[in-house]
């Protein structure tokens, strides 16, 4: 301030012009620019403790708040897991896909480019819906799709015109590939873009990056396994929110690949051999639960699926009577008929009610006490004196007319519980029906009804409330073929590490078995169903056979007949007819395979479905997949079905 | 400081050293800056130092004129600049809804820039014939020199320039010897005008501005989006800051006006209190040396003017890094020798010119 003081001096000595006291003036200005000068001190001191405040107290804070403002987080979908036969045949994989996309931003007048795209490739009205619907969730820096799978000649078309619609690029991604179309579209399911009930059940953090999800079947089951585990990465952003730089990233993890344990070769022998029919074909490996081919007709092309089908060929899918995406061999309930009866003749044994050599009399019906109502055989003239062995072999109906009265309807239950009857067989797809067990409980619970003597009669042949699904009727026969041992039916093989190919076999997994008081009472009902094909009703598919097989028929009843009349398959409506069925296993030294065949108004359980269970068989006990083979006996299709008059055979 | 022997070729250019010294440190620090802060454009560089050259050349003309040719012309620049504002309010050209500019067909002109020097100038020549402290007539007097420009920008409407010039005129009226007691009595009406003001004179954007400023998380995307990012820009930066081009906030566009109004939050951003301290400290020196030569004047209208011309720097210095810092509401005034563009600062050079010239000629010089 010494500066201050001297500075006064000259000035003193000046003299102004009009008179005034200068040096006054001059002591008062300097008086003045002192305080002023403590005040700009003051002042600038304040921004200076501003400064402070902000870049040494809250500097964390702000330094936090200007990492959220440029780091974003970006998910890495991974690639989706591919899907193989047991024999390393493909069934799924991802195919690289181009798409038409819009960035909005760059585009001058979006309508003028829209029409003038809509000269060149097809864009439906829905395609641009879902464009305009898309636009308005996303940023205008993002793409945003226009339209799915551009063609070979869209892209062409497109590709030397781009350079004159800016913001329209071609961009390519994956997606998903049935190469085998619709073969074991049953079990293989499909994926397709996630709707808003998932978006609420998945984890968002692991789909963030991820347009697709398994629907249904093993594409559904295996989700977790196919999908893999989302990577990130961290982006640094300007303000617009366009990412400028990687700053950090987490590489996804590739899904699994999958092995079915389904023999693409067995699987489309079993198509083809149901082709004609509705119906499924279910078989299974009796010792470890695979399954071997899951058929069920009629099938559909699951490729429309991943994209989006198109709402008339949905429409079309999904109100066709045949219901073609129905799964019948999970979700198809039938009546099981007489391929139950092998099941009731050994409740029957392990009860104590019968042994092997008990004999009924069947005069071709039978009579509950007192009452004059005539429960029919399917043999109008009865079968005479059987055993239990004829009674398998020939599906007498009166014997188990009896039997399952003197078993007893909830003992039966209990019984047949054992074999997954009436419950989920537990296979690794989803959406699997357990059919109807009936007992007294159940059908008080179900029609708040009392049980009548008639209702146990019904169910003995396996008709009445009786409902079970193909897959079930296979797993009891592959149980029935390993005496009791059940695991649980699986379409998993194994899974694949994609980047070192190291397999993963899936162990078999076994379910609680069927226990039988003594374990001698197997014999006599697998000897029966040798007897179905050696001599039994159905015999012809035993003709020349090379392995040994044991089984059963079944003729499940779509409409009843009133007392008194016959059946007569030519005046019924082909949706009268009756359900064609037939359970089997062989060989029977060494079972190792189970099959069970519903081929839905197919007529006879011998004559229609026996013969597509011996396909199978052929084919994958004696390796023989050729559509003519020489040795099959199959009974020729224009054989004129067994005349059986009505009633379950 | 001021010993005779030094800077004998500036004494006889009319230029103080230390005060040339301080404006040349800001331009150059500021040159430095706004390649950063101007997403490393060399041409918006360039640009700023073609106007820096203009502004030092027009500083170095003005300091070669005597006051007395200032004293002279004072009344007639007053009296042109009114006029103009009267011109630009009839027919100005409307640039962001404000009616500022006046096109004279060659060049877009702001008469309000004008006013920036003719206000203190009329104030220092209308108390220069009064004695001083100055008597309650002239006190009204002086009050309408500065109230009629001011009015006739806040209603164009430019807020931050009538702001620089009520606060040039207050600065001669206090300088001039304004009685503490007036003083209290005069804050006391404005604090019974504000709300006055706040209803009549103010438009909304104006009211807007004020109440983001008080509550800016308020309205983050709104009006209240520049002042966050602002402070999260000099918060972020810390004690040493980020490092020059290392600014997140102001290279990802995170900080609206980075390179002309916030500049100083994107110089915060990558020095640091650090760099803040040292560029206030150079704001204050370069103030200080104002005053102090305003006090080595040799009669009343110089060290009114001098006076006036180093608190308007002050005005636009405090304002600004009071406005980026959350300190003050948000008005449009630039940091100067700091943000880019803009005619104020050719202005502000202007004011330094006529600073030195009043401090250089103040013994009669024989050659």
């Amino acid at each position: 301030m010494n500066l201050w003081r001297r500075a006064k001096a000259p000035v003193d000595e000046l003299k102004t012009r009009v008179g005034k006291d200068n040096a006054a003036e001059s002591e008062l200005f300097f008086h003045r620019a002192l305080v002023v000068l403590l005040a700009v001190f003051l002042a600038l001191l304040a921004v200076a403790g501003r400064l402070v405040y902000l870049q040494v107290f809250n500097h964390d804070r702000f330094t936090t708040l200007a990492d959220s403002n440029r780091i974003r987080l970006q998910p890495l979908p991974p690639t989706r897991g591919f899907i193989f036969d047991r024999n390393g045949v493909l069934l799924a994989d991802n195919l690289a896909s181009y798409h038409l996309e819009i960035t909005r931003e760059q585009v001058k007048d979006l309508d003028e480019t829209l029409a003038e795209l809509r000269d060149r490739i097809a864009l439906t009205d829905a395609d641009i819906e879902r464009f305009r619907r898309l636009s308005r969730r996303s940023a205008p820096y993002d793409g945003v799709p226009l339209r799915f799978q551009l063609t070979d000649e869209e892209i062409a078309k497109l590709s030397i015109d781009l350079y004159r619609l800016p913001g329209v690029d071609i961009k390519a991604d994956l997606t998903r590939r049935y190469p085998l179309g619709s073969r074991a579209v049953h079990a293989i399911g499909y994926v397709g873009r996630i709707d808003e009930n998932e978006l609420r059940r998945i984890d968002p953090g692991q789909y963030s990056g991820s347009t697709h999800i398994g629907k249904i079947g093993v594409e559904r089951s295996y989700e977790e396994v196919l999908h893999g585990r989302t990577g990130w990465q961290q982006v640094e952003t300007n303000a617009e929110g366009r990412p400028l730089r990687v700053l950090s990233r987490t590489p996804p993890t590739p899904g699994q690949n999958i092995y079915l344990s389904i023999d693409i070769r067995l699987q489309a022998v079993a198509e083809k051999a149901l082709e004609g029919y509705n119906g499924a074909i279910v078989a299974l490996d009796p010792r470890n639960g695979e399954v071997l081919a899951l058929a069920s007709q009629p099938v559909y092309d699951p490729n429309p699926f991943v994209n989006g089908i198109d709402t008339v060929s949905y429409r079309a899918l999904n109100t066709s009577k045949d219901k073609p995406l129905l799964n019948r061999a999970l979700r198809g309930m039938y009546p099981p008929g007489s391929t139950i009866k092998p099941l009731m003749a050994l409740a029957g044994l392990d009860y104590g009610v019968v042994n092997r050599y008990s004999r009924v009399f069947c005069p071709g019906f039978y009579r509950l006490p007192g009452v004059s109502h005539k429960f029919r055989d399917w043999k109008h003239g009865g079968h005479g004196s059987v055993d239990m062995d004829r009674a398998i072999a020939q599906s007498c109906d009166v014997y188990f007319y009896d039997l399952a009265l003197n078993i007893g309807i909830d003992r039966v239950h209990d019984f047949l519980q054992q074999f997954s009857m009436g419950q989920p067989t537990g296979i690794d797809l989803p959406g699997e029906k357990g059919g109807v067990l009936p007992s007294q409980t159940w059908k008080r619970k179900s029609y708040k009804q009392n049980w009548f003597a008639g209702d146990t009669l019904s169910a003995g042949i396996g008709q009445g409330y009786f409902l079970a699904t193909p897959l079930q009727l296979a797993h009891a026969v592959a149980t029935l073929s390993q005496r009791g041992l059940r695991f649980l039916p699986r379409v998993l093989y194994a899974t694949e590490d994609p980047g070192t190919r190291l397999k993963t076999l899936e162990p078999p997994r076994s379910a609680p078995p069927v226990v039988v008081k003594n374990s001698r009472d197997w014999e006599p009902v697998i000897n029966g169903m040798i007897h179905v094909v050696e001599g039994g009703t159905a015999h012809r598919i035993g003709i020349g056979a090379k392995y040994r097989i044991a089984g059963k028929t079944g003729t499940a009843q779509v409409f009843t007949l009133g007392q008194g009349e016959k059946y007569n398959a030519k005046q019924l409506s082909k949706n009268l007819l009756d359900h064609a069925l037939f359970i089997a296993f062989a060989p029977v030294e060494e079972p190792r395979i189970a099959v069970a065949v519903i081929a839905e108004h197919g007529g006879g359980g011998s004559s229609t479905a026996a013969p597509l269970a011996r396909k199978v068989m052929d084919a994958w006990l004696l390796n023989r997949y050729e559509e003519t083979a020489p040795d099959s006996t199959a009974a020729p299709v224009a054989a004129p079905p067994e005349p059986s008059p009505h009633g379950t055979e | 400081m001021d010993q005779p022997d030094d800077g004998r070729f500036l004494k006889l250019i009319y230029l103080d050293l230390p005060l040339l010294i301080g404006l040349l440190a800001v331009s150059g620090i500021g040159l430095v800056v706004l390649y950063s802060a101007g997403q490393q454009k060399l041409d918006l560089v360039i640009g700023q130092a073609i106007r820096l050259g203009l502004g030092f050349t027009v500083m170095l003309i003005l300091a070669q004129l005597p006051p007395r040719y200032f004293r002279f012309w004072s009344p007639w620049i007053y009296l042109a600049g009114i006029v103009l504002l009267l011109a630009v309010m009839v027919v100005g050209d409307v640039s962001k809804g404000a009616q500022r500019w006046l096109n004279l067909g060659i060049v877009r002109f702001q008469p309000s820039e004008i006013m920036k020097l003719a206000v203190p100038m009329m104030m220092a020549w209308f108390f220069a014939e009064k004695p001083l402290p100055p008597r309650w007539p002239h006190l009204l007097g002086g009050a309408l020199v500065t109230a009629i420009p001011f009015v006739l920008i806040a209603e164009q409407p430019d807020l931050g320039t009538a702001l620089v010039v009520g606060c040039a005129g207050a600065s001669a009226l206090f300088l001039a010897g304004l009685s503490w007691w007036l003083m209290g009595g005069l804050a006391v009406m404005l604090g019974g005008a504000i709300p006055l003001f706040w209803t009549f004179i103010m438009h909304d954007y104006q009211r807007q501005r004020v109440l983001t400023f008080l509550n800016p998380e308020s309205d983050p995307l709104g009006t209240g989006y520049h002042i966050i990012q602002s402070k999260i820009a000099i918060g972020s930066g810390g004690i040493y800051g980020k490092g020059w081009l290392n600014g997140t906030q102001s290279h990802l566009d995170f900080l609206p006006e980075g390179s002309t109004d916030f500049i100083f939050a994107a110089f915060s951003e990558e020095f640091g209190l650090v760099g803040g301290s040292l560029l206030l400290t150079l704001y204050f020196f370069i103030i200080a040396r104002s005053l102090y030569m305003a006090a080595y004047a040799p009669d009343t209208y110089g060290r009114l003017l001098a006076g006036s011309l180093a608190l308007i720097f002050f005005i636009y210095a405090f304002v600004n890094s009071g406005m980026v810092s959350g300190l003050l509401p948000v008005v449009g005034l630039p940091l100067p020798l700091f943000s880019y563009g803009g005619t104020s600062l050719v202005t502000i050079m202007a004011s330094f010119g006529i600073l030195m010239s009043i401090y250089s000629h103040r013994r009669p010089r024989s050659r």
